[in-house]
């Protein structure tokens, strides 16, 4: 009973104080949006976040604003948030992760002290992206929370490996997936449990992870306290948050959350790496695909002619690597190279930065375009799929020259 | 059997309770027939601002295939009664323009 029961929304830190929500200002919005997304896309803080966007608040769905990710790693309490129900409120005292199914020789059940003793220590720094991020920017839109460009961070996760707990366990021969699932629960019986799976190759990955910290930090509980799956290089909606439970199966896992929905056209967006989980009309949303962020100046900064202006932006993919990331001020004619930040591993995102001095007053536009090592880049022209996933495009940003 | 219990401790305690609903109900959809079908129907599990915030973009059918997901799919509780009325509210009140001022009554 204990973990199920759910946190207090983030008005309790409201309810004898302020409660005038702050609208945002205008180098904060981001264009594109759906009006209605606009106008209820505010600013308001749950209990341990700053201030973040607000796209809904129950289930809980915030995004960070894109100034804070000048920073290499995204602090926790400006991480993105995202639920599908109501988030538990776990004990770490009563937490057991259990690991069996049909795929595993010998069922386990771990605490958390249980797990940090038996397993190695593993970290990796990792972008973690939810799989709708900048759905909001679909033209035209598609239904659903209405992410802008924040609904992702990068963070260094520390934990063990899920590999090494799976083979404690015993893999068994015909091992096919494994069903990560997690201490949330719908409100009614009706509603699907959310519940996720992975390929073997991917759960054995010896860079995926179950961890327990975030940047040095306990995960704050909105972001998956006391222990989450950390999948690097695939979209957030398989990082299990709050889990309890890993079952190993020989048969293609048929939840809702699998089956269903987190899925593209087949073939759109090239091979799933999850055969089983394909069919004939589609394929689960897998690995992030290349992808570049201008960071700041803002959009509809005013610069000045003649002065120089220093653009900072990020750049990540699915694992291959960041290769080079290229900017153009000339509407894509010509492009020079910025020059790439620290090197924190394949899986985390790159920063870049560029220097740029206007000639004259007008408007101008900043295109930037990222190439992974694998040779991939950004899209020109937008996949439309009707769940709006793997929004890439390059970005376009509007200044002003005074 | 304990969700079920869930909903109904849920719904009694949301007027008295603005620590759990205090910015919730600072959430005012657009006025017109129906609202109170999508009040009673959509907000156990979920605050309004996802109706807001997928506006205005969708037409009836976009609507009505958001409504029956959320029936058949979530398990809302609504009968095929109080579908037609939720969607005839969405589209009128969230469709894909905002409504003409003066028009919503209200």
């Amino acid at each position: 009973m204990d973990r199920r029961r759910f946190l207090a929304d983030s008005s309790a830190t409201l309810a004898g104080g302020l409660l005038i929500p702050r609208v945002l200002l205008s180098e904060e919005m981001v264009s594109g949006l759906p009006a209605g997304a606009v106008d209820t896309g505010i600013l308001n803080a749950l209990p341990g976040k700053r201030e973040l966007i607000k796209r809904s608040f129950r289930p809980p769905n915030y995004e960070t604003p894109v100034a804070l990710f000048r920073e290499e790693l995204t602090p926790n309490d400006a991480f993105y948030v995202r639920w599908h129900t109501g988030v538990p409120d776990v004990s770490v005292a009563e937490w057991r992760l259990r690991i069996g199914g049909p795929g595993v020789k010998s069922p386990r059940e771990f605490t958390r002290e249980e797990l940090r003793r038996r397993f190695d220590a593993a970290e990796v720094v990792a972008v973690n992206q939810c799989s709708g991020n900048r759905r909001g920017l679909f033209s035209p839109h598609v239904p659903g929370v209405q992410w802008g460009y924040g609904g992702m961070g990068n963070a260094r996760w520390s934990g063990v490996r899920l590999k090494d707990v799976l083979e404690d366990a015993g893999i068994a021969p015909g091992a096919l997936e494994v069903v990560a699932n997690g201490a949330d629960a719908p409100l009614l019986e009706a509603t699907p449990d959310f519940v996720k799976c992975l390929p073997m190759w991917k759960a054995l990955d010896p860079d995926t992870l179950i961890v327990f910290e975030m940047n040095g930090e306990p995960l704050p509980a909105w972001n998956g306290f006391p222990a989450r799956l950390v999948v690097p290089g695939w979209t957030a909606t398989y990082w299990i948050k709050a889990l309890t439970d890993l079952t190993v199966v020989d048969k293609p896992f048929d939840g809702f959350w699998m089956k269903t929905a987190y899925r593209v056209p087949k073939g759109m967006f090239g091979a799933s790496g999850f055969e089983s989980q394909d069919t004939e009309q589609n394929s689960p949303i897998t690995a992030i695909k290349i992808n570049s962020l201008i960071v700041s100046p803002a959009p509809g900064t005013a610069l000045a002619a003649g002065r120089r202006a220093e653009f900072h932006g990020i750049a990540w993919d699915g694992g291959s690597g960041i290769a080079r990331v290229e900017v153009s001020a000339d509407g894509g004619n010509s492009w020079k190279e910025a020059r790439l930040g620290r090197d924190l591993g394949r899986y985390s995102w790159r920063q870049w930065r560029w220097d740029f001095t206007p000639k004259a007053a007008g408007p101008l536009s900043i295109l930037a375009r990222a190439f992974a090592r694998d040779g991939s880049t950004q899209s020109e022209k937008l996949a439309h799929n009707p769940a709006g996933y793997h929004h890439n495009l390059v970005q376009k940003a509007d200044y002003d020259v005074a | 059997m304990w969700r079920n219990l869930h909903v109904a401790v849920v719904l009694a305690l949301l007027p008295a309770m603005p620590a759990i609903a205090a910015d919730e109900t600072g959430i005012v959809l657009s006025p017109g027939a129906g609202l109170d079908k999508v009040q009673a129907g959509c907000a156990i599990c979920h605050s309004l601002d996802y109706i807001q915030m997928n506006s205005w973009f969708q037409d009836r059918a976009g609507w009505e295939k958001t409504v029956t997901k959320m029936v058949k799919v979530m398990g809302a509780p609504l009968t095929p009664e109080d579908v037609a009325v939720v969607v005839g509210y969405l589209e009128e009140q969230y469709g894909k323009t905002p409504p003409a001022a003066g028009t919503t009554g209200g």
